[in-house]
């Protein structure tokens, strides 16, 4: 299929432009922040002299646009520096928080996505029925109380009163797989409370969109039974809307997680980014920023291009 | 007046709960027994005749925060959402029917602001201009637009790939002809059960900010940042953060509920 | 829903005593071992803390330090010259003895001969120096650095003695080498090697993941008699307070800080659980620039001291976890303290006077504020705002963001909150943020006779002279400075009934002043 190669192709290079811009626009952002490095890590206890000696030390006294470019030049060549604020490499910064947030994601995901898709179908093929009504209340409760409160309540039940489950998710090197998953239960179960509901509600609209065209008053009177109409006629026409929604709440189960994050002590990238910013440390919030884009970006493109294969009219571009 | 008879119990139920609470927004000052930062007892007292849902943990009345938090969270709310979902519906609607360049310079803007993490991205703007009311609408608005976008661009390219829209175009319509008579109407199922969820989004998202440390401004009340400020009671089973948190979920469903009639009445189907 | 605690007030003259099921009368079981007075320290145990804050940005380098993590990890795997006792005196630790000479400029510290770094070396006066030097120079970012300015010359003689030569005599100078900052490392041709792991402390680190966990083991050579009774220690950042709290619970850590007070009168019913306060000398401010106006006008600023009701702030911020303030930074457990002043108090009438004595019939003020500046900040001004109307003044209050409150609002903003923590005296407490020539001088008060009685007290050795002089600092401050302090507050943290401490502990910071890794133990 050349035009589809042609098209990954061309969004690949797109992509590329876009985490350029992204890296640009954080580094605008961290310079357009009040204060620098050396003051945050000093705090209280900086003077006019320490702050001099400190940004001196950091290369800070370095024109903005000199400090992007270099930074630029050696992250080309695979170098993403060490972090001014404590002198480690980014590289071994990032490794562990960057495997401890995909399996964050992972675990959510593998459980949310399939449970939301089936839900979102079931309660459109029985819609208005008191299934479809329950499920939409619980979804709607779900992810009307923010994240810290869910987390909260799922830690009052299920550790406080309960005591199944660790409330700190720490998990370390030493963490056996099924020592991980045990763990990081709580927070994978809040992630999934919080995503559920949005892509299962989507999927609901996006097939009882469908259902009104005409093909598929065609099949209804031809007698198909209901299931069929929906598995096979609705859904596969309904499929991109649910495809965005899907790589949306993939990219935030990778993206988003900084408060449950902070309620587990879970040590994720979310966590490192926001200490980061707080700092200003420059070096590690372009890193961990480009990595978030990226992720962003690859699912987009992996969304579109599901979309298109789903759409034949879109296949056939004109 | 008809349209109302057909509605379901469900929809009938969350228009009263929206006009209850707007109505409670609007005329806040008239029926909250107190004033919303107004001390009148000792902090954390329990529920009385004086203080019906008790004091929080300044001694102010909860149950006037709570009116005074309608208005002002829902007014928030409404105002941030019709903010990004004009704009996010507007341009996606535009990318879509116009493809080319105008397609790919929106999406591309559109994709760096959604590549960076919505929250990170709101703390790093809010502390450029300040955390004001006017400031945290404009940066969450922002934030928003971008989804709706790319979630009405989506729709939208399904909608222009049919028949009827090229043969429109042929016919020589303008774009702004096709977007409000071809494909808004046909998109707006899907814009308006995002719509839905996205309002309720909002407050959580001041929330989150709040958990954060920025959030609204202080003494204001809002339902989201009140969750916040108690939220640790929950722990011990004190229940006093689960009203705030009850108001949103009520709310939300309410809505819900009504979007979920329109978009049985949009997609044409009877029953 | 609970009534306001009051337990923590009911018994303000024993520092630190212990609250919690122990102590509110349940007399049974477990109650009745804590009360018993485990006096004799007992080897082993792990203790695991959850602490309030730790960054990613933390390193070992003692000139970066800025957190409780980094300043307990710095007690703990390195040491100090000199240490705060439980009394409030300093007590040498690296150090053997100290002597000054009369005037008290030139400083003499004889070192332990038994101290060994981790590695075995012994301690000598080279490492020392070298250690000191790292805070010292035009190139140094220490926190410590203007601290150390006023040292002329470090010089050592032998192995085992450091000579101190200063500007100008300073009785207190000991008191400075108690500072986290200021631990001793190992010299390397001059200088030290800020990111080593060798260290004199009772501990040696396991682990480190900056922002997350550190890991720590006893050092079984220890040279310190009657120190470090923990076998491990696992400090872990858990940076939320409910989080904080429901590890606690579960017994997932066995020591928390800054437990959230709105709900301690909750936690106080777990019977494995008990609260530990110190008086300390933690004092929260609202600092008002002096060269601003309208807090150009001491009228003013005392129309501002009379329109805040402490007492409502000590009891609805502090939830009863602390004393009110007298517009002075000397806290009453701290030599000195001058108890003749009279209190300022909430008195809307008073402060109409001020108002109308500077010619003003109202007043519009911003209060900038945020919970960075200290736990409960923005409640507090609410409370100051609501206040201040009775006596007829607008106080608008404006939250500013967490991050970066030190650099964009404190010294920025003409009024805004801040804290300071623990200074062991006076003299060290008002030459940080009172004197005209300090760089944390937040209010940009200069006064004269205030200055001059600053320098006078420094180099008096005459214990009576000095309390005049600081007593009549304090005075100046109350009346004439622009630090509004409403209140000092506690130190809380809470801990299983497991973790026992001495009965009495050193209060100037948190947890025996940060020492609590080699002081406390296990039952």
């Amino acid at each position: 299929m050349p035009p589809l190669m042609k098209l990954i192709s061309s969004r690949l290079a797109l992509g590329a432009v876009t985490l350029l811009a992204v890296s640009a626009l954080m580094f605008v952002g961290i310079e357009l922040l009040p204060g620098d490095l050396a003051q945050q890590i000093l705090g209280q206890s900086a003077t006019p002299e320490t702050l001099a000696a400190f940004r001196a030390e950091l290369g800070l006294d370095q024109p903005a646009h000199l400090r992007y470019l270099d930074w630029l030049a050696a992250a080309a060549q695979g170098d993403f520096g060490t972090s001014m604020a404590s002198q480690r490499a980014v590289a071994d910064l990032l490794s562990t928080r960057l495997t401890n947030t995909m399996f964050l994601a992972c675990y959510a995901a593998v459980i949310a996505v399939p449970v939301a898709i089936l839900l979102g179908l079931l309660s459109a093929l029985w819609r208005n029925s008191l299934f479809d009504r329950s499920v939409n209340v619980g979804a709607l409760g779900a992810i009307s109380m923010p994240e810290f409160f869910v987390a909260y309540l799922l830690v009052l039940f299920l550790s406080i009163r309960m005591g199944w489950f660790p409330t700190l998710a720490r998990i370390d090197e030493a963490s056996s797989f099924g020592d991980a998953l045990y763990r990081s239960f709580l927070p994978a179960l809040t992630l999934i409370l919080v995503v559920i509901a949005h892509m299962m509600r989507m999927t609901r609209a996006a097939i009882i969109n469908v259902l009104a065209a005409p093909y598929i008053e065609m099949a209804r009177l031809k007698g198909v039974p209901r299931w069929r109409v929906i598995v096979l006629h609705a859904l596969p026409n309904a499929l991109a809307p649910i495809i965005n929604v899907v790589a949306l709440n993939l990219a935030y189960l990778i993206v988003g997680v900084v408060v449950v994050e902070v309620v587990f002590s879970y040590p994720g990238l979310g966590q490192l980014l926001v200490d980061a910013v707080a700092s200003r440390d420059f070096p590690v919030v372009q890193a961990v920023g480009l990595f978030f884009a990226g992720t962003y970006i690859t699912l987009n493109v992996l969304a579109d291009i599901l979309s298109i294969l789903s759409n034949p009219r879109l296949r056939h571009a004109r | 007046m008809k349209t109302l008879k057909s509605a379901p119990p469900t929809a009938l139920l969350g228009m009263l709960i929206l006009a209850a609470v707007l109505v409670t927004g609007v005329f806040a000052p008239l029926l909250a027994p107190y004033g919303e930062t107004e001390i009148v007892g000792v902090e954390y007292e329990p529920w009385s005749a004086a203080f019906p849902l008790g004091t929080d943990n300044l001694g102010r009345d909860m149950l006037s925060r709570m009116i005074y938090g309608a208005r002002n969270t829902v007014g928030l709310a409404l105002l941030t959402t019709g903010i990004a979902f004009t704009a996010g519906a507007a341009l996606g609607m535009v990318a879509a029917l116009k493809g080319g360049w105008t397609d790919q310079i929106l999406s591309r803007v559109i994709d760096v602001l959604m590549a960076v993490p919505p929250l990170i991205l709101a703390l790093m703007l809010l502390a450029i201009v300040g955390p004001s009311i006017p400031n945290m609408v404009g940066v969450i608005a922002v934030i928003y637009i971008a989804p709706v976008f790319r979630l009405s661009r989506a729709a939208a390219m399904n909608v222009v790939s049919q028949d009827f829209i090229q043969a429109a175009q042929l016919r020589g319509e303008g774009t702004l002809w096709l977007l409000r008579r071809e494909v808004l109407p046909n998109i707006s199922s899907t814009l308006i059960a995002e719509f839905g969820l996205r309002f309720c989004f909002v407050f959580l998202f001041i929330a989150a900010l709040s958990f954060l440390g920025i959030g609204i401004q202080p003494p204001t009340a809002d339902w989201g940042s009140m969750v916040k400020e108690n939220a640790t009671l929950i722990t011990f089973g004190d229940i006093t953060p689960l009203i705030p948190a009850a108001a949103i979920a009520l709310l939300t469903i309410a809505i819900n509920f009504i979007v979920d009639w329109m978009l049985h009445r949009a997609s044409g189907l009877k029953s | 829903m609970m009534l306001k605690t009051t337990t923590a007030l009911a018994a303000p003259t024993r520092r630190g005593f212990l609250a919690g099921a122990a102590a509110g009368g349940m007399a049974l079981g477990l109650g009745l071992n804590t009360r018993a007075h485990a006096a004799v320290p007992k080897k082993g145990g792990t203790l695991r803390v959850g602490y309030t804050q730790g960054s990613t940005s933390d390193s070992l380098d003692p000139a970066t330090y800025a957190n409780d993590f980094m300043f307990a990890t710095s007690y703990a795997v390195f040491s100090t010259l000199v240490e705060i006792a439980p009394d409030g005196s300093a007590q040498p630790d690296l150090a053997e003895s100290y002597e000054a000479t009369p005037d008290a400029r030139v400083w003499t510290f004889r070192l332990r001969d038994d101290a060994t770094f981790s590695d075995g070396k012994t301690v000598t006066a080279v490492d020392v120096i070298s250690s000191i030097r790292h805070h010292m120079g035009p190139d140094s970012k220490s926190g410590v650095k203007p601290l150390l300015a006023q040292i002329k010359d470090i010089r050592a003689d032998g192995d085992n003695v450091v000579i101190f030569e200063l500007e100008d005599g300073n009785a207190d100078f000991p008191f400075i080498f108690n500072d986290y900052h200021l631990t001793i490392r190992q010299d390397k041709d001059g200088s030290i090697d800020p990111e080593s792991r060798i260290g004199t402390g009772g501990y040696v680190i396991e682990a480190f993941e900056p922002g997350v966990r550190i890991e720590l083991k006893r050092r079984d050579d220890y040279w310190k008699a009657g120190r470090a009774h923990f076998d491990k220690v696992v400090l872990l950042k858990v940076g939320d307070p409910a989080a904080r709290m429901n590890a606690l619970m579960t017994g997932e850590v066995d020591l928390i800080d800054r437990p959230d007070l709105k709900t301690i009168h909750l936690l106080k019913r777990n019977r494995n659980i008990k609260i530990h306060t110190q008086n300390g000398t933690l004092h929260y401010t609202m600092p008002m620039q002096v060269t601003a106006a309208p807090f150009d006008d001491v009228n003013v600023r005392l129309a501002l001291k009379h329109a805040i009701d402490r007492e409502a702030i000590v009891q609805k911020v502090l939830k009863g976890f602390g004393t009110v303030g007298n517009d002075h930074p000397i806290a009453s457990s701290m030599p000195y303290y001058n108890a003749e002043l009279e209190q300022h108090a909430y008195d809307p009438d008073k402060a109409k006077h001020y108002l109308s004595k500077s010619g003003l019939s109202s007043l519009d003020v911003t209060l900038h504020t945020a919970d960075a500046a200290f736990n409960g900040a923005v409640d507090a001004s609410v409370l100051f705002s609501e206040a201040a109307k009775g006596a007829g003044i607008n106080l608008k209050v404006s939250r500013e963001p967490d991050d970066g409150y030190w650099a964009n609002v404190w010294l920025q903003k003409p009024f805004c909150c801040s804290y300071w923590g623990g200074r062991p005296t006076p003299d060290l407490m008002f030459s940080a943020g009172y004197a005209a020539t300090a760089d944390w001088n937040d209010t940009s008060w200069k006064n004269e006779r205030f200055n001059q009685l600053l320098a006078e007290g420094r180099s008096q050795l005459d214990q009576g002279l000095r309390a005049e002089i600081y007593g009549e600092m304090q005075q100046l401050c109350q009346t004439d400075g622009g630090a509004l302090i409403p209140a000092f507050g506690q130190y809380v943290s809470a801990m299983s009934t497991k973790v026992q401490t001495p009965e009495r502990v050193s209060e100037m910071w948190d947890l025996d002043s940060i020492r609590f890794i080699e002081r406390w133990w296990m039952a």
